[in-house]
């Protein structure tokens, strides 16, 4: 399998795409030229009926986005960084979270979000976000957090198949890492989480850019004994509990790192499920790793300071694993 | 130029000049720091639309106010923000203005009435109307500037804010910096109408020379003017252009792409275009300063630059703990 940076798996995914569904169309502010990266390459190939930039105007984005769909088009709207997630939150939370329940079923909201998010990049608080806890808790919207360029390749051609809403985010300190990546057809189902790393000590369960981070902390854990598993949970919402629960009943331990704020994160809802389904397999309290309750701080240190680093996992592991 | 000559106004206008210089060379100073790789985080520079900040702000007073933009530096110096407190912040240092925590697109001296510039585009609109709103309110005869780009203006809280600050006459002045460019995106590819006719549903509107001070002062001037009588908000754009890229590893992120030609970038940074060489040739053709004065002037504030330099550079780390402190304020229960 040839290797790939993550970033060249997600235009791959785009590109195979939208030549195989004539319906996919993609938007956003910068797509054409790709302040990301990602969508390089797509306005000189598929033109500007396929692919065009936009005004600056969030809000008005993510409504556009479910309106399309209504002439069968597949939509994909990048929001650039997570942050502007808020900004064009209102179509998102009131239109498309709730359009088809309210309508009886009525559409399918094929919308594909692309959205960079997370810190390490000393872009301070308003494009450092990562905004899948409020994705999250919506309900009625996928939300997917690759953490490799096989699986940003997988996911991404997932959603852009599925009839449903999903946010697939890109860690923007990640773009360039690299991974090998299967030619053509590659389909990773949503809700299926992967094993990164087996042990039998302690289990880390993590997504998307933290993924790395556990298996540094794994790899330096391992040489002093402890064996930590690694579950990439690819998908949060859906989300895999019982790969989860299975990784608890083999290591009786549980530590959840996420890129995201302690209250109401990504690793919250984790910690419920395995309190509330692993119980009984727990021999030590959930411990989590994540991002305190605080504005992202723009000095390195500073920011540093407050994000998940192998080092924090470590510490977390070694209080649970005597 | 519009302005009448007038060696009276000396003072003045070598005032002018050196706000624009000062912005001008601390800039250059942060995009040969920034390709040396010394500087966190992205750095958007103002470059070449000097003229705008400076005038604007030549004409209000410490206690009004102004919001900015992620494009903030030149607003910040020239509402009279201290150049080394902005430096340090954005070299993340604890003696920066906001203590390293915010960094170059957040500077901010809510005691000399920056409201702070944003990364959020179009986060100024709403914070300026607000703060007009409780001007007005107050009924102390502050005003509000509200610098914001052409890209900004496809917000839609532009016209709302536009909207509240006509129907209740609040002292707002919409200060538009039109250079032509949203990032990589020209404008005209993504804009229905003229901006100005938007403003014009609610307000006087004026379009001048942005790489004009003299001719963007004159229009704030009367905008602010009318404000402080209580007879409401005013839309002043400014055409200018900014000669830097939209951030400085603008090149890197773009893989060879490009969104505008040398020949514009060189037809805007001609002498009698650049917004500095431009008023400089004015005040020495009209024999308001020497060229000796404009020399000891130059190096002036290349002293200015190389002492804030020194002092971002011999400044502290700044303190992790803060992340935490500083969230909330003390409250009384
Ligand atoms: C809500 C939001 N959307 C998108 C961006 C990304 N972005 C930063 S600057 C910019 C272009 C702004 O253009 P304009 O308002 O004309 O200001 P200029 O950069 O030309 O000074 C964009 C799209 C952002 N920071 N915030």
């Amino acid at each position: 399998m040839p290797s790939k940076r993550m970033i060249a798996a997600i235009n791959e995914a785009l590109f195979e795409e939208m030549e195989r569904d004539e319906n996919i169309i993609v938007f956003g502010e910068d797509v054409q030229l790709a302040i990301m990266g990602d969508t390089r390459g797509l306005y000189e190939r598929f033109g500007p009926n396929r692919i065009r930039n936009t005004p600056i105007c969030e809000a008005t984005l993510t409504g556009m986005a479910l309106g399309a769909t209504a002439a069968g088009y597949h939509v994909v709207l990048h929001m650039m960084f997570a942050n502007f997630v808020y900004t064009g939150f209102d179509a998102i939370a009131n239109q498309i979270s709730k359009m088809r329940l309210m309508t009886g079923g009525q559409l399918k909201i094929p919308v594909t979000f692309l959205a960079c998010y997370g810190g390490g990049g000393s872009n301070a608080a308003q494009h450092s976000d990562s905004a899948h806890p409020a994705l999250m808790n919506l309900g009625g919207i996928n939300v997917v957090m690759p953490s490799t360029p096989a699986d940003a390749k997988g996911l991404l051609k997932t959603a852009l198949r599925s009839p449903n809403p999903c946010f697939f985010l890109e860690a923007a300190a990640r773009g360039g890492q690299m991974g090998e990546v299967p030619d053509g057809e590659h389909l990773v189902p949503f809700g299926k989480a992967a094993l990164a790393r087996e042990g039998s000590d302690v289990t880390l369960v993590t997504m998307g850019s933290a993924t790395k981070w556990c298996l540094d902390a794994a790899t330096s854990l391992g040489k002093a004994g402890i064996e930590a598993e690694v579950v990439d949970l690819r998908s949060l919402v859906p989300i895999d509990e019982e790969a989860i629960l299975k990784s608890i009943a083999k290591t009786g331990r549980l530590v959840v790192v996420d890129e995201s704020r302690d209250c109401c994160g990504a690793g919250s809802h984790i910690a419920a499920i395995a309190a509330d389904k692993g119980f009984f397999s727990l021999k030590a309290p959930v411990k989590r790793v994540n991002i305190p309750d605080v504005a992202i701080p723009y000095a390195p240190a500073a920011e540093l300071a407050v994000l998940p680093t192998p080092g924090r996992i470590e510490a977390a592991v070694r209080q649970l694993v005597g | 130029m519009i302005a009448v000559k007038e060696k009276s106004n000396k003072h003045e206008y070598v005032e002018l000049l050196e706000r624009m210089l000062l912005i001008r060379r601390s800039e250059e100073r942060l995009a040969l720091l920034a390709a040396a790789g010394q500087l966190p985080g992205a750095v958007h520079l103002y470059i070449g639309e000097e003229a705008v900040a400076v005038g604007a702000c030549s004409v209000l007073q410490e206690r009004d106010w102004i919001t900015s933009t992620h494009r903030g530096h030149g607003h910040f110096l020239a509402k009279g923000g201290d150049l080394k407190a902005m430096f340090a912040e954005i070299w993340g240092k604890k003696e920066g203005i906001c203590k390293g925590m915010g960094g170059s697109m957040h500077v901010a001296d809510f005691s000399k009435g920056i409201l702070g510039a944003n990364g959020i585009v179009g986060g100024g609109f709403a914070i300026a109307t607000g703060a007009g709103f409780g001007a007005k309110l107050r009924g102390d005869g502050r005003v509000v500037s509200c610098f914001f780009g052409d890209g900004a203006a496809n917000q839609g809280v532009f016209m709302e804010s536009m909207n509240i600050s006509s129907a209740w006459g609040l002292p707002v002045i919409f200060i538009c910096e039109n250079n032509g460019l949203s990032e990589f995106t020209v404008s005209s590819t993504i804009t229905g109408g003229k901006l100005e006719d938007r403003a014009k549903a609610f307000m006087p509107t004026k379009v001048v020379d942005g790489n004009d001070v003299l001719a963007v002062q004159a229009a704030v001037r009367e905008a602010v003017e009318r404000a402080r009588r209580g007879d409401g908000p005013s839309y002043v754009e400014a055409k200018t252009y900014r000669i830097r890229g939209h951030l400085e590893a603008e090149d890197a992120m773009l893989g060879g792409g490009t969104y505008r030609s040398k020949e514009d970038i060189a037809a805007w940074q001609a002498k009698g275009k650049d917004p500095i060489s431009r008023f400089e040739t004015y005040l020495l053709g009209n024999g308001i300063v020497e060229a000796s004065e404009v020399t000891a002037l130059q190096d002036k504030i290349i002293r200015i630059v190389n002492e804030a330099v020194a002092y971002a550079d011999a400044g502290e780390d700044a303190d992790v703990t803060l992340a935490h402190s500083l969230m909330f304020a003390a409250q009384e229960a």
